[in-house]
This record gives C-alpha cells, sequence and structure tokens, in this order.
C-alpha cells in the first residue's frame, strides 16, 4: 500500500496478545501527516497517528499523560528507545516500530 | 470492540456440611476476579448447581466488578489491569456472552489532572431512577461518574480537587477509592471511602466532600491516634433498612455509625479480632451483617485456622459465628476487601473468594457454607446478583 502524497507510513508490529484489536492482523500500516520541524517522523508522532487509527492499541502503549508503559517496549528496527530517545527517537524510512511486552509477569 | 467468552465447565457443588435452602425459582450470577482474569459462577436449581465459566481476559487483574440489575437482561461492568497494558473498562449486555470495550477509553483521567488510571477498584449503579449513572472508584484515588450507562465516565472534580488530597497516603493495595454508598433516599448524598485517606462524604452530588473519620482509631499515628483524615479504611456497608447506620472495617478495629457516617462507635463483640478487609450487610433485614476477620495485620489469614464469618443481628452489639461448612482447623485463608458480598435475596446469598482460589457461598443468610469452586487463581472481587 502506498502511502498518500504528503504522508509517511510506518509499519507497527503487533503483539499476539493484541492482536484482536487490530482484527487479529500482525502489523498494522498508520499514515504520519507532517513530522516535527525538522521533518523528522518520530516514536511520539507513530503513537498519536496510532491514536487515531487504533485508539485501544495506543492506551494499551502509553496511558493518559503520555508515558509509555513500563512493562511495555518499544523498537524501532533493532533498537529499544528506551536506549535512544524514548519517544523522540526518530523512525527512518522503512524502519518498523515494534511492541513488545517486556519479559515480566508473577 | 468485542470479544467473546471462554470454556464452561459444569460443576457440582461440593457437599457441605449443612443443608442449603433452595431457591429453585431463580438463578443467581457471581462475578469473580481473580489475578488471572474473570470467572462466573451461574448458579441453577435455587443453588444447587453451579456452572463455571472463564477465564475471561486471562493474565488481567480484576480488581472490580459490577452485575447492574437495573437493566435486563443485567448489564455486567469489569474493570481490569494487565501488568503489562494497563487498564481496562469492559462491559457486556448479554451476561458475558461478549464484552465491548469502548475505542474512546470510557474511564481515563481528563487532560490537566496531572494523572493516569492505574486500577479500576469499584463500580456501583447509580439510583434505581437514574438507570444510566453509574459510579467508579479508581486509584489513584479519585471518583468517577457516568451518565450514560457506563460508555463515558467524568472525574468528580469535587473531591478531587479536595484540600485533603495532596496528603493522603497509599495502604498497601495503593492509593485507592474502593467504596463508593449511595444513599437510599438521598441520590445526593454519596459515602466514599479511601485507603488510606478514610471516609468522605457529600450532600450535594459530589460538588462539595468533607472528611468524616471522628471515632476511628488509627493507632499507626502515634501522635494523634484519630486524625481528622488517614484512616485505614477497608470497607463501608449501609444497613438494608437504617441508611444511617453503616458498619465499617478498619485496619484495625471494626466501627458502627448511627449518623450516616457523621460519627463512628467501636463494636466489641468479636473479642481481639479488630482487623480484617470486607464487611457486608444484609440486603434486606436491618441490623444484620458479616465480618470475616483476620489475624492480625501482620498474618493476615484466618484465625487459628479456623475459617469463621461472623453474624450481627443486633446492629454490631453482638456477634455470633458462622462456621458450618467452612473449613476448619487448618485453614488459613485470607479474603479481601471486595471478595465478600451478597446476592440481595431473602434468604440472603452469601459469597466470599480466597487468595488461596476458593469460592465459598451461603444461600441461606449464612446459616451453613459449600465450597462452590476452587483451584482458581488469587481472588480479589465477588459479586452476585439474581437474574430474573
Amino acid at each position: 500500500m502506498t502511502a498518500p502524497a504528503g504522508t509517511t507510513q510506518v509499519p507497527v508490529r503487533v503483539p499476539n496478545t493484541l492482536r484482536e484489536l487490530v482484527g487479529g492482523e500482525r502489523t498494522v500500516l498508520v499514515d504520519i501527516e507532517g513530522s516535527d520541524d525538522t521533518g523528522t517522523v518520530t516514536v511520539a508522532h507513530v503513537l498519536d497517528a496510532l491514536a487515531v487509527e487504533y485508539a485501544a492499541l495506543e492506551r494499551r502503549v502509553r496511558d493518559e499523560l503520555g508515558r509509555t508503559r513500563i512493562h511495555v517496549n518499544l523498537f524501532v528496527g533493532p533498537d529499544n528507545i528506551r536506549d535512544l530517545d524514548g519517544l523522540a527517537t526518530p523512525v527512518a524510512a522503512g524502519q518498523e516500530l515494534s511492541i513488545i511486552p517486556a519479559i515480566s509477569g508473577g | 470492540m468485542e470479544s467473546s467468552g471462554s470454556t464452561t465447565a459444569t460443576l457440582e457443588a461440593t457437599e457441605g456440611a449443612g443443608t442449603v435452602t433452595a431457591r429453585r425459582d431463580v438463578d443467581t450470577m457471581l462475578l469473580v476476579g481473580t489475578t488471572k482474569g474473570l470467572f462466573s459462577l451461574r448458579a441453577h436449581d435455587g443453588g444447587e448447581r453451579f456452572e463455571l465459566d472463564g477465564p475471561s481476559f486471562p493474565g488481567e487483574e480484576v480488581y472490580a466488578t459490577c452485575i447492574d440489575t437495573r437493566s435486563s437482561p443485567a448489564r455486567l461492568f469489569v474493570g481490569s489491569v494487565s501488568m503489562h497494558w494497563g487498564p481496562v473498562l469492559r462491559r457486556s449486555d448479554d451476561l458475558g456472552g461478549s464484552w465491548t470495550e469502548d475505542e474512546t477509553a470510557a474511564l481515563i483521567f481528563p487532560p490537566g489532572s496531572d494523572a493516569a488510571l492505574a486500577k479500576i477498584w469499584q463500580l456501583t449503579p447509580g439510583p434505581a431512577d437514574e438507570p444510566d449513572v453509574v459510579y467508579a472508584g479508581v486509584e489513584p484515588a479519585a471518583l468517577f461518574r457516568s451518565e450514560d450507562g457506563g460508555r463515558h465516565f467524568s472525574l468528580v472534580e469535587g473531591l478531587w480537587n479536595h484540600p485533603h488530597r495532596p496528603e493522603w497516603v497509599p495502604g498497601g493495595g495503593g492509593l485507592c477509592l474502593h467504596t463508593v454508598l449511595l444513599h437510599p433516599d438521598d441520590p445526593e448524598r454519596l459515602l466514599v471511602a479511601i485507603s488510606a485517606a478514610g471516609v468522605y462524604l457529600t450532600d450535594d452530588g459530589g460538588r462539595t466532600w468533607r472528611a468524616s473519620n471522628r471515632g476511628i482509631v488509627a493507632g499507626f499515628f502515634p501522635d494523634d491516634p484519630e486524625p481528622e483524615f488517614g484512616q485505614c479504611v477497608h470497607k463501608v456497608a449501609r444497613d438494608a433498612g437504617d441508611p444511617e447506620r453503616l458498619y465499617l472495617q478498619h485496619h484495625g478495629g471494626i466501627y458502627r455509625s448511627d449518623d450516616g457516617g457523621g460519627s463512628w462507635q467501636p463494636m466489641t463483640g468479636i473479642a481481639g479480632m479488630d482487623f480484617g478487609f470486607p464487611v457486608v450487610a444484609h440486603p434486606t433485614r436491618s441490623g444484620t451483617a458479616y465480618l470475616l476477620p483476620l489475624e492480625s495485620d501482620g498474618f493476615r489469614c484466618t484465625p487459628n485456622g479456623r475459617c469463621t464469618v461472623w453474624r450481627t443481628s443486633d446492629g454490631g452489639a453482638s456477634w455470633e459465628p458462622l462456621t458450618d461448612g467452612l473449613p476448619q482447623p487448618d485453614a488459613h485463608l485470607t479474603v479481601l476487601r471486595d471478595a465478600f458480598t451478597t446476592d440481595g435475596q431473602e434468604p440472603a446469598g452469601l459469597y466470599f473468594g480466597t487468595r488461596s482460589g476458593e469460592v465459598w457461598g451461603s444461600v441461606d443468610d449464612g446459616d451453613s457454607w459449600r465450597l462452590l469452586a476452587d483451584h482458581l487463581p488469587p481472588v480479589l472481587s465477588v459479586r452476585a446478583a439474581p437474574l430474573r
């Protein structure tokens, strides 16, 4: 699928346990209109766009204060954004954002 | 967004020592919230046979459930929280056959509140003549009100902006608003209880609130054991016949109020058993209430290995132990604040769940008990209601 003109399309990989929120899809494509002043698309932009199309999925990732839930990891390509710039981490063209639950539980 | 239920198994209720009164004309539904999802028990043949269903929402902690019998069929609400994915409110209009989570979150803190929902602790139907009103008590401690049948909730600003709030501190379970009691004669009057802030009352529908803990001794404040607020109230129940009478289980003590919560007096009829979580009022009989004391705040298990429900029939002046069918000795059980409930019928059905995954029930006002389910995950909440 081609992104509309003026938008960037980012694939978001959805973990098994949340796929019922997106019709069973393993990956969803979100269209990001615009970016920050430098022309960069960030993880926050992707999640903002995700909130429009898949609100229930996005709030599993961030709380209403916009904080990433503590037991949720977000990867841009192979890198955990906690090791980068958090939600300000850039997402380059062609990169995938992966939502992955932390190895935690009881 | 909808999801379906899960597997069903039929259980023959474990034989208990007592005789169980049959209420053959009414099926009863129990919602059992556990640390690993929601289970339900449907009682047929007046409680002779229970059918277990679940888990729904496996892996999610279910602290709050509600069976709202103002609609037909009853509307179910479930407030759960996933360690990974946060809290969710769901509702069902087909008795749990399918569940709806609104695409726009039904229950979140508004912008500017600088708070995020951690857990839903209480879901309480509004007045009978306001069938779309539903209250939610949450963590961090706040009250929400819905006027559209639970599709959207609004923060009750009057309590959230109370000058005491910055000084509230969490109990062991978190800073939670766990009790919401309506007044049957005046929808403007509400009582809420918060751990560990205590009881707060409103007479104007939630616009203004006042702490009301006079008489409740908080021994964990050595310099001021009767502060205006800060008490670790575990649960409060309103008497069936006298709405000004309330029963309260505190972190260390059991209390009664005869003035709508304006002041509290200790109930001393259960010697040496001042700790526990739940308190339940009989649904129809004035002066009758139930406690399930635990041994000390250090141990928090049924005293001396004997699971005993205590009943008062005189407004808390005296208490009798109910043990028929309950496990003892060597029964070291813990029952949490919302894991003991009544089904609202006469005679009262009473049900409690344990942290060791058992559900016990009585359909004769507590005179006799039997095991309804076991080997469940730790039970956090139990609610019950007749299905007519």
